[in-house]
């Protein structure tokens, strides 16, 4: 290092490169999409804004969107809120098992969701059609509706809740529930009495968390609600898009800021009740608490394991039986058991191999690239004012919170023309879903590596500076090696997330750029749902490979980088 | 007024053998602590009684009543105790009046008696301005009042007491001291007191259990604790004092000055490893003469001399190489000879 490079441009430079990732990544296509949306309201009713809001199919599809998402939060309090308490509070045993394959359903890509459990009911169901019990030739498939879309976002969203109510409880102090025992509550006193009251605001936080998530969820209700005529906002959009191209951007623009509006209002909601939760609790936390099942054992088990059959094993069950069928409606036999799906998709079929290497290719890039900016970013941040430091943390969360539908509408907006000075297209481009994967999955690879680095005790640091060291090789030689192992779960969880990733590259793909999601969406759509359920197969494969590393990587890292693990 | 009987209780985590056949007899009305340094078992044992753990082996009862056993569990909210927590464990969504009140509300006690029994209870440990504060709102001694109130509001049969002085600053200690003491004195409850703070017991217990790695080392009162300990450990443990190496005496034997003194001078010329007999001498119990000492007398080397206030602990260092402890009245130079009495001595069991 030259004398002449300081500490303070050592921050400086820093600084601006955090500065010009924040502005160019998470606030610009928020920006450019709320200037289109707002554009032109001088000409009054025929701004684009004004238009979207005299829309019928508008307010249509907003009243899906908060019903179907609405009753999907319900079901996902009732699962989620189940399963939190009966883990964490009693002695049921098998607790790791439980919790992996709950959180499953939250990992798997929502387009593959929706697939299994199509292959699960109605007339083809080659399961039912196996075990004889398929409904007769044209009766209505029950998921094709409002309340089929609910049920699986219901699902999806289930963990969420889990996670939220979990973190309450684990970090209720022991000694509050043993002074309500001595004091003569008997447990289910102390659950109804003490334990609900105290983490009811984790509960109303994993709820809004639920709500946000099913209301930009789009592979569900895409495969669910558009055979139906059932649209909620995302794929309205996704439908004016698909029919109309750029030409309707501004009236897209428009629509995504309303639903971007209804999204962030939720995140208000769950970041206040987040901070009610707190109460500023002393005492032992983080031990479990022992709440004897006795006799009721066998039955809370049974009754647990039962759910997760019912919404995890039987429709991968049906996802495997459809994928080694010849072709929809044909009953699994000896004979008819054929793998020629998986020779199809692996061997013949050149969209299927392209489709792979474009994912894997944006998920590894992105998550490689994002692994290289978060230490340095996360290290800088950990310096600003706290303010500062709170304020650029949201900028960065924005285009995560916001539902992939708007961060896909607001990317293209962005780049619809080639950029200015360098005058490279990236419309039409993989370019494109890579920028827009950056800019999502940034906060994913951050949150990690900042957790890391705050409870990194800051005396290490100091110690080698006054042994000499400088900036950079305290980075690199004393902060780097002990936050690699956050640094390392944070790409693995962005390659996880982006490689599934369906909303974002249903909008922004074209053809020979298509991802693994769009493939099993257009493979689904064009009929071949005996392809769609091999790859989807091969899909749940990867992501059960990807949670179990993580899970083994666990031990070395801070508490809740691993979501599965409280 | 409740006697609490422990009958070789044994509790195993794992491998690990957290308390080990520990037997005590509580009398009704008594105040007991239990001290030991951290990881003795000390708060196993005072969790086993209040039936937050299960006894690996031995036995509990209460009066008559067995609480636990090896193959009986009493849970805890069937067992009328209460406890004071080093937490406070007050419940955060409700007011202190409604903490103080939720014993009471378990027990269906409504209306003006709860009323009044609540405002009793908090009037005892002078809080009633504060009924309808939250918790969080108190001061630490504030909210271990409020603990301590939950306690008193139910008549429970024993109440048990779980480091609650820990988190509290060492003016707020010496007032809280009183608190439970007064508390002790009007309700006349079996109290059980868990603390690593040996003067905390002193001050507070009727009797002490010293324990260690498990073990009941020694179940006295503080007096006897101080001027009779059993061992080289428990000496160490409480009080201030030295221990030296001489060649009479027995363990619980209380040697007069002439005995100790000829022991010493005998361990000192025999040289002989063989027959040393550990024994404590208190710093109370040695007369330092600052003249110069003639060849009779027993001398020591002032090593370090420390001020406390109203005196000054001097560190001597004995011919033998033994160290010392002693008061004085005034300050002494360093390296300077000073003749010593040693008034009596109390001879220990050595440890293993």
């Amino acid at each position: 290092m030259t004398p002449s490079l300081n500490v303070g441009s050592q921050h400086r430079w820093l600084l601006s490169l955090i500065t010009l990732t924040v502005v160019l990544l998470s606030l610009a296509p928020s920006l450019r999409l709320l200037a289109e949306a707002l554009s032109d309201l001088g000409q009054g009713s025929e701004s684009p804004l004004w238009k979207v809001l005299n829309a019928a199919s508008t307010w249509r599809a907003l009243w899906h969107s908060v019903y179907t998402s609405g009753l999907g939060m319900l079901i996902a309090l009732v699962l989620g809120s189940l399963f939190a308490f009966v883990i964490t509070l009693t002695d049921i045993r098998g607790k790791a098992w439980l919790v992996f394959c709950f959180m499953l359903p939250m990992m798997i890509p929502p387009q593959v969701t929706a697939l299994s459990w199509l292959q699960l009911f109605g007339p083809a169901s080659p399961l039912l059609k196996s075990i004889g019990m398929a409904p007769p030739l044209g009766s209505p498939q029950p998921l094709y509706s409002a309340e089929g879309i609910a049920l699986l976002l219901g699902i999806q969203s289930a963990p969420l809740v889990f996670l939220a109510l979990r973190t309450s409880l684990i970090s209720l102090p022991r000694e509050l529930i043993e002074a309500a025992r001595i004091s003569g509550a008997r447990q289910t006193q102390v659950w109804g009495q003490i334990i609900l009251p105290v983490t009811r605001h984790g509960l109303i936080a994993g709820a809004a968390m639920a709500f946000i998530s099913s209301l930009g969820n789009f592979g569900i209700p895409a495969m669910l609600g558009i055979p139906a005529g059932y649209y909620v906002l995302p794929t309205l959009i996704y439908q004016r898009m698909a029919s109309f191209g750029t030409g309707v951007l501004a009236e897209m623009a428009a629509l995504s800021l309303l639903i971007g509006v209804l999204a962030l209002a939720g995140v208000a909601l769950q970041q206040y009740w987040m901070n009610r939760s707190r109460f500023g609790l002393g005492g032992h936390s983080g031990r479990s608490h022992d709440f004897t099942l006795g006799r009721f054992r066998p039955a809370v088990t049974t009754a647990l394991v039962g759910v997760l059959l019912v919404i995890l094993v039987a429709p991968l069950a049906a996802l495997v039986v459809s994928s080694l069928v010849p072709a929809m409606g044909v009953p699994l036999s000896f004979d008819s058991v054929t793998l020629n799906a998986y020779h199809e998709v692996i061997g013949r079929q050149g969209a299927t191999w392209r489709a792979v290497r474009n994912s894997l290719w944006l998920a590894g890039g992105a998550a490689l690239v994002l692994m290289l900016c978060s230490l340095p970013l996360a290290y800088r941040l950990q310096r600003l004012p706290p303010r500062l430091q709170q304020l650029t943390l949201s900028a960065i969360e924005l285009p995560y919170a916001l539902p992939g539908v708007v961060l896909a509408i607001a990317c293209i907006l962005l780049f619809v023309r080639p950029l200015p000075l360098i005058n490279v297209a990236l419309y039409g481009t993989l370019g494109l879903i890579f920028v827009a994967y950056l800019a999502r999955f940034l906060v994913v690879c951050l949150k990690p590596v900042s957790a890391s680095l705050a409870q990194l005790d800051p005396s290490l640091e100091e110690a080698a500076q006054l042994a000499g060291a400088g900036p950079w090789r305290r980075l690199t030689t004393i902060v780097l090696p002990l936050i690699a192992p956050s640094l390392f779960a944070g790409g693995l969880l962005v390659f996880l997330l982006a490689v599934n990733e369906l909303t974002v590259s249903a909008l922004l793909w074209s053809a020979g750029n298509e991802t693994l999601g769009v493939l099993i969406f257009n493979l689904d759509e064009g009929g071949e749902s005996v392809l769609a359920s091999a790859v989807s197969v091969l899909v749940v494969l990867m992501v059960a490979t990807l949670m179990l590393s993580l899970s083994l990587l666990a031990p070395r890292l801070p508490k809740g980088v691993v979501p599965w693990q409280g | 007024m409740a006697g609490l009987a422990i009958q070789q209780v044994t509790k195993q985590f794992g491998d690990h053998r957290a308390v080990n056949d520990l037997s005590l007899e509580i009398a009704p009305g008594e105040f007991v602590a239990l001290l030991g340094p951290s990881g003795c078992g000390k708060t196993t044992m005072l969790r086993m009684l209040a039936g937050f753990e299960n006894v690996t082996g031995g036995e509990i009862r209460l009066n008559d009543t067995l609480l636990a056993s090896r193959h009986h569990h009493l849970p805890p909210e069937q067992r009328n105790m209460a406890m004071v927590f080093q937490s406070y464990a007050l419940w955060p969504h409700m007011n202190v009046a409604d903490n103080v009140g939720y014993p009471l509300k378990l027990r269906r006690i409504q209306g003006s008696e709860y009323q009044r029994r609540v405002a009793h209870a908090l009037a005892q440990v002078a809080l009633e301005p504060y009924a309808q504060r939250s918790p969080q709102e108190l001061s630490g001694g504030q909210r271990q009042r409020v603990a301590l109130a939950r306690c008193l509001v139910t008549d429970p049969a024993v109440v048990l007491l779980d480091e609650p002085l820990a988190n509290l600053d060492r003016n707020l200690r010496a007032s809280m001291e009183h608190s439970f003491v007064d508390f002790h004195r009007r309700t006349r409850a079996t109290m059980v007191y868990v603390t690593h703070d040996q003067s905390e017991a002193m001050a507070m217990a009727d009797r002490i259990a010293v324990m260690r790695d498990g073990e009941l080392v020694q179940w006295a009162t503080p007096e006897a604790l101080y001027r009779q300990p059993r061992s080289e450990w428990v000496a160490s443990f409480i009080g201030q004092g030295s221990q030296l190496a001489i060649a009479n005496g027995a363990p619980g034997q209380r040697l007069t000055e002439s005995a100790l003194m000829q022991g010493l001078a005998a361990a000192h010329n025999s040289r002989a490893q063989a027959a040393r007999q550990p024994v404590l001498v208190r710093p109370e119990h040695i007369r330092v003469d600052a003249q110069a000492p003639n060849e009779h007398d027993l001398t020591g080397r002032v090593e370090r001399l420390t001020f406390r206030g109203e005196r000054y602990e001097l560190h001597l260092r004995l011919p033998s190489g033994e160290a010392l402890l002693a008061y004085h009245h005034c300050a002494l130079e360093e390296d300077q000879q000073v003749a010593l009495r040693l008034l009596e001595g109390w001879c220990l069991e050595p440890d293993q």
